[in-house]
């Protein structure tokens, strides 16, 4: 059997996951999780979803082998070429999944939550496709530094409303989301971005990911004529982390999904209970949880979905973690060598192959590009100077 | 299932109900500048109960009063065990519950944290995020350590599922008013009045209304149906603007309508 086969029946990988919601939306997810079993193994749902990835999200993305910066690292590094999907970054296939899904179910409403907004955008773009509504809630810090998603987001016909509460960031934006789903959940599907939350998000989403993990390993065998050595991703939620490592989980290939230094979850391997799912946590001594600390919006994030906690603790992926300022030098590095503008996030796990380089030499290392940078050009002329 | 004990505030209620009195149980976030001062206020006023909140830091069930109330107790310090030291001082006449994320209990641990209770004189605790399914760890270390623990039933429960919810409740059901989260409306939701008439039907479990039960004419209005109302934000709000006299006056007149 797979090390990510299907979670157990309460929705547990090893002692992480479950369903910790409150009462009010325990039938919503059951009904999810009923609905989800049955669309995935209906044939014309399948063939729906293809249709949707093949024909508007420009799936299958391409594999780029980074000739100039494998030379420079003294490895050869491919890049999965997430950030050439339509909307510019592995979300889509989720939000896809998941909208189809919700109109299966008779829902006319999504809601989501978004940091960097590149779920925001996905969400709202599959919502505007299919003809549904769509707000999306976003830490008001994030607002301010992704104004270009924001914009993006109302262009498409999504309300798009700034979370005052908290830390302002992802982690309230979550809260604000479910608040909103608690009071509408009878028309409304909540459309979560990540690996995460109560079951059978953190499932489901993978599935709907899985697409990008057997991709890379049919193209890495027709490449490289092996699986690679390595599989690299950066990891808030661990959505496209998760979709990745699900190529590659019963192969040699070593996983490593890295984490920002502010936003360590899984290195602190503390599990808690929040956002309806057990996992590591970042909290105090009394269980609060506490704020994370990234450049990337979208690893702006103090948990982790539970499979990575699972993946950690049995010893199959690790989770290493990177500072602000060895992203800032990634981000510049592969747009120096290679001319490609990477999102911060997906800079995280560049900036890790480039600190490790010298114990890769002469590996096979595959990194998702989860993202394009187009939405952190502006933050990054102010870092950097104009 | 073992028998079903009944728990010290739960007998209480049973009499209180048989005696032909709606209960009346203001919520008050623990650690909030006077909050002790506003929690016997509210017993003098005519409270039942009193729920204490200990804040959590992503309260998903809460509007924004018991947000902002959470934050500000949080900013003033307020932890789980300041607050259960202080509880301990209170000696009061009404039985104490508790409200707090599932968070808190698990990051003590189940056992531990039902012995801070009940070495603190708390004898109820409500956990909104941890439904029926997810709940069976820390039910069975409550039941020992004689913490009632009290199950939130919810206007989207099928027929089927509030027989098990109003089973696995101590102390009472908590009937969830509305869907969405806490806080004051115009008018009580139809949703109220409906999901308690059908807890009513399957148990005998004293059943509260709570969320959405914001002045006297509501919680009259819901105790046409129920047996008392959980009021936590229009509480609050009055601890936040007027202090404990405001909350004393508010329990008084909600007392009042209540028993007319």
């Amino acid at each position: 059997m797979s090390l990510m086969a299907d979670p157990s029946a309460t929705g547990r990988f090893g002692e992480f996951g479950g369903r910790f919601v409150p009462e009010t939306l325990v039938p919503a997810c059951q009904e999810l999780e009923a609905a989800f079993i049955d669309a995935w193994a209906d044939p014309a749902f399948r063939a729906e979803l293809h249709h949707l990835l093949t024909s508007y999200a420009g799936r299958p993305s391409i594999i780029t082998e980074c000739t100039n910066l494998s030379d420079e690292l003294g490895l050869r590094l491919l890049l999965k070429r997430e950030d050439l999907n339509h909307t510019g970054s592995h979300k889509i296939n989720n939000v896809l999944g998941q909208a189809l899904l919700a109109k299966r179910m008779g829902k006319t409403r999504l809601v989501a939550e978004t940091g960097a907004g590149q779920h925001g955008v996905a969400s709202a773009t599959a919502a505007a496709l299919m003809g549904m509504q769509c707000k999306v809630y976003m830490g008001a810090v994030d607002v301010e530094r992704q104004e270009l998603n924001v914009f993006r987001m109302k262009l498409l016909g999504s309300e798009v409303e700034a979370v005052h509460s908290g830390s302002r960031t992802l982690k309230d934006a979550v809260n604000e989301a479910m608040r909103d789903w608690v009071a509408t959940v009878e028309t409304t599907h909540y459309c979560l971005g990540s690996v995460m939350g109560p079951h059978p998000y953190p499932w489901m989403v993978r599935e709907f990911h899985r697409v990008l993990g057997e991709e890379a390993r049919a193209q890495s065998i027709a490449l490289l004529g092996d699986v690679p050595d390595v599989a690299v991703a950066c990891v808030g939620g661990g959505s496209n982390a998760i979709g990745l490592f699900s190529g590659f989980v019963d192969d040699r290939t070593r996983l490593v999904g890295v984490e920002p230094a502010g936003g360590a979850a899984v290195s602190r391997a503390q599990p808690g209970v929040v956002h309806g799912m057990r996992s590591y946590l970042m909290q105090d001594e009394y269980g609060q949880v506490q704020e994370a600390h990234s450049i990337s919006a979208g690893l702006d994030y103090p948990g982790v979905g539970p499979e990575h906690s699972y993946l950690a603790s049995i010893g199959r992926a690790e989770y290493p973690n990177v500072t602000d300022a060895e992203v800032v030098s990634a981000f510049q590095l592969l747009a120096r060598t290679e001319g490609i503008i990477t999102a911060l996030e997906s800079a995280h796990a560049l900036a890790w192959i480039v600190r490790a380089a010298p114990e890769l030499r002469g590996q096979t290392v595959l990194m998702n590009l989860s993202g394009r940078g187009d939405k952190d050009v502006a933050q990054m002329m102010d870092v950097l100077g104009k | 299932m073992s028998e079903r004990a009944i728990g010290s505030m739960e007998a209480e209620f049973r009499a209180k109900r048989a005696a032909g009195r709606k209960l009346l149980v203001p919520y008050i976030t623990g650690g909030l500048p006077g909050w002790q001062d506003a929690l016997r206020a509210a017993v003098a006023a005519g409270a039942d109960a009193i729920e204490i909140g200990i804040p959590f830091s992503d309260p998903v069930m809460d509007g924004p009063i018991i947000q902002q109330a959470s934050q500000a107790a949080l900013e003033a310090g307020a932890t789980p065990v300041s607050i259960l030291h202080d509880a301990r001082a209170l000696d009061v006449s009404v039985p104490l519950a508790v409200m707090t994320y599932y968070n808190t209990v698990h990051h003590a641990g189940h056992e531990r944290f039902a012995a801070q209770l009940a070495s603190a004189g708390i004898v109820a605790a409500i956990v909104p995020d941890l439904p029926l399914e997810e709940s069976g760890p820390w039910c069975t270390a409550a039941d020992a350590a004689g913490i009632e623990t009290v199950m939130l039933a919810a206007p989207t429960a099928p027929d089927e599922r509030l027989p098990r919810v109003a089973a696995r409740a101590r102390g009472f059901v908590y009937s969830v008013g509305l869907l969405g989260v806490t806080g004051e409306r115009d008018v009580l939701a139809h949703t109220a009045a409906a999901l308690a008439r059908r807890l009513k039907a399957i148990t005998d479990v004293p059943v509260l209304i709570g969320v959405g039960v914001s002045n006297a004419a509501q919680a009259r209005e819901a105790c046409e149906v129920a047996d008392g109302v959980v009021m936590g934000a229009s509480v609050v709000r009055r601890l936040l603007e007027g202090g404990a006299d405001a909350v004393g006056e508010f329990v008084a007149d909600v007392r009042a309508v209540i028993d007319r």
